[in-house]
């Protein structure tokens, strides 16, 4: 009976995360159609999306599974580049451009999540604060490695070169698909609102159940006492590989849906680097940590906000970090939580004595 | 005679990166957290000379003063105010304030001093060395880095060893519950740690704009990891593994640079991190700790 009861709740608490994407998505769009919405917030409709995406992602290895990443911008590269080649390779011969677009979602999530595998596997080994070092170091070198890449392609296949473009030998008529610095360019834009939304909506249903099912709950455990949960059997790093992974590969999506957004596709520190990475995860925090609906709140709002304050734009990042440290004070010092213990203590003792009178 | 060259730019960079580990290694070894912003400190320290000197046209002397003061004041008053009230907080709450100091001064410095670079002068006025009948050339910016990374390394493990401060530290380090119960001033020694480690960082960020002289409010931030890749390589927590591990990863750069590509530097040095986790979690000059329940 309980156990039902408490299946409920976390049902209604789904609900009500899914409910307010649908709504937000309704009312845009009303918005979108009736002509009250400026070209400004259109154009951040799209990379909204894409950091609820990444938000709600990271949020499952900082919130669900304890560890700090700090290279979640790196996913979404080798998503971002990988999606964006499929597209520019195959969008010609699949012609559809949405079903070549979900194709490519597919090959971007599956890319960023080898790579979640590879990184995994050794950095998990790690905790604390080295595996957030070790993951900082990881999306650099993605990033620095994406940056140095030439692909080339002509009618004996692809061809590699970590050097330049002159290096791939390419036939004539050949074509250079990635070019180094400058990355992908002439990308179809295929990414839409209605798209975006869609991803979103996958991508919480595939966390919100991740979360409420044996795997999610073995991943808490581990984050709560590993040795506890180690001497029950469990094992560690299968779980919380498999937690890194996913979260890997809806790092990837949400790099796909960024890619198809642009038409020039650079790997760069500003949006690719370790200050992307540290900006997903200031969403995950002020969010809250492990509220997958706090996520796509504070990912929204604060994609949006800055743009609203065009005018305080010098301010935007101060404001940011100085509400950073005071929420983690806030949150986070012993101190604190005594004092607000302590008054809430009060307050309960205050209402039972009224209930007595 | 370039490979030489090269190497000798590898330990000159390396220096830099050394002074900066010390300050990190420091800092991780007795308060337990990883100060994120140790690297914009760094950038606060080149900043200060450059308003001193170049500005003002104070004496290099005095700017180099003037920079490691200013940086103690910031590295305590950091510490105060921000990692002192999270003292016995999750290492994730506490690595989480740290970014978002580092990201405070950054845009304190963007505001400040706007985002174009400022071009440094040297503050070192020592020719350089001509080796070799010329085809080896040592500038002084290399030498007095070198020497200064040297002489601090041995100031410092005379004060940890010597002293009775010093020996607080280790006490902090080692246990901090039963230093607490020996009648050592904890959080005075951690004060003590930041200042020390942010006069080291002051020091670092003067030598490094007078090597590679361009200053922005994001300077601080790659040398600061590359300088905490360089503190886990030689093993976190040890004053000659910080020196040993800041040298290697700058001759690894450089030569990396040189020989195999300058686009993947940064990967290939991270990647040393990586393996070296991995053989050898605890670093090269590292100890073992076991877990306890």
């Amino acid at each position: 009976m309980k156990g039902k009861k408490l299946l409920n709740k976390t049902w209604k608490e789904n609900a009500v995360t899914y409910g307010i994407v649908i709504i937000a998505y309704i009312i845009i769009q009303i918005m979108v159609q009736t002509g009250n919405i400026s070209s400004l917030m259109k154009g951040l409709l799209v990379p909204v999306c894409v950091y609820v995406i990444m938000a709600v992602s990271l949020n499952l290895v900082v919130g669900i599974s304890g560890e700090l990443s700090l290279g979640h911008a790196g996913f979404m590269c080798a998503g971002a580049f990988s999606g964006a080649l499929f597209t520019k390779c195959m969008a010609d011969t699949i012609g559809n451009p949405v079903v070549c677009f979900a194709i490519a979602v597919v090959v971007g999530a599956a890319t960023a999540a080898v790579f979640g595998i590879l990184i995994g596997v050794p950095v998990l080994r790690l905790q604390g604060d080295y595996l957030a070092i070790v993951t900082l170091a990881f999306g650099e070198i993605i990033k620095n490695i994406v940056n140095a890449l030439f692909i080339g392609r002509d009618e004996n296949g692809l061809h590699f070169s970590l050097k330049s473009a002159m290096d791939l030998n390419l036939a004539d008529g050949g074509e250079v698909l990635i070019k180094g610095p400058q990355g992908i360019t002439g990308n179809p834009r295929v990414a839409s609102f209605t798209i975006g939304v869609i991803l979103i909506l996958i991508t919480l249903f595939i966390v919100q159940n991740v979360i409420n099912s044996r795997t999610g709950r073995a991943v808490m455990a581990i984050r709560d006492n590993r040795i506890a949960a180690q001497s029950v059997g469990l094992s560690v790093t299968k779980y919380k590989l498999m937690a890194f992974t996913i979260s890997a590969a809806l790092a990837g999506v949400g790099g796909v849906l960024y890619a198809h957004n642009l038409t020039t596709l650079t790997a760069l520190p500003k949006n690719f680097g370790y200050n992307q990475s540290i900006m997903i995860l200031v969403f995950v925090v002020l969010g809250g940590i492990g509220n997958i609906r706090g996520s796509v709140i504070a990912a929204a709002i604060l994609t949006v906000l800055p743009e609203l304050l065009r005018g305080m734009n010098d301010y935007r990042m101060l404001i940011y970090a100085i509400v950073l440290i005071v929420i983690m004070i806030f949150n986070s010092a012993p101190a604190i939580i005594g004092y607000r213990e302590r008054f809430m203590e009060r307050f309960k003792n205050k209402s039972k004595t009224k209930e007595a009178l | 005679m370039s490979f030489i060259s090269y190497l000798v730019n590898g330990i000159s960079l390396g220096s830099v990166y050394a002074l900066i580990a010390l300050g990190y290694t420091m800092v991780y070894g007795i308060a337990k957290m990883l100060n994120f912003a140790h690297g914009d400190i760094i950038m606060v320290g080149g900043y200060t000379v450059f308003i001193a000197c170049s500005t003002a046209g104070l004496p290099p002397v005095v700017g180099v003063l003037l920079a490691v003061i200013v940086c103690t004041v910031l590295g305590v008053t950091v510490e105060f105010v921000a990692y002192r009230p999270l003292r016995g907080a999750s290492p994730l709450a506490v690595l989480i304030t740290a970014i978002g100091v580092s990201y405070f001064l950054q845009n304190m410095a963007l505001l400040l001093f706007g985002a174009n670079t400022k071009s440094f002068t040297s503050v070192v006025s020592i020719p350089s060395l001509q080796l070799a009948d010329g085809q080896l050339n040592i500038s002084g910016e290399t030498m007095v880095t070198v020497a200064a990374c040297i002489i601090i390394m041995i100031g410092l493990l005379a004060f940890i060893n010597r002293t009775k401060a010093g020996q607080a530290m280790l006490a902090v380090s080692e246990d901090r519950d039963a230093a607490i119960l020996m009648g050592v001033n904890v959080n005075g020694t951690i004060a003590l740690t930041f200042a020390i480690g942010s006069a080291l960082a002051a020091v670092a960020g003067v030598l490094l704009c007078s090597a590679y002289p361009s200053l922005t409010p994001y300077t601080g931030a790659m040398p600061g990891i590359k300088a905490f890749v360089a503190a886990v390589f030689g093993g976190i927590g040890s004053i000659p593994g910080a020196f040993i591990g800041g040298i290697l990863l700058g001759i690894i750069e450089s030569l990396s640079k040189a020989y195999i590509s300058s686009q993947l530097s940064d990967a290939i040095v991270f990647s040393v991190l990586i393996i070296v986790l991995l053989v050898r979690p605890t670093g090269i000059m590292g100890r073992k700790i076991s877990e306890k329940v």
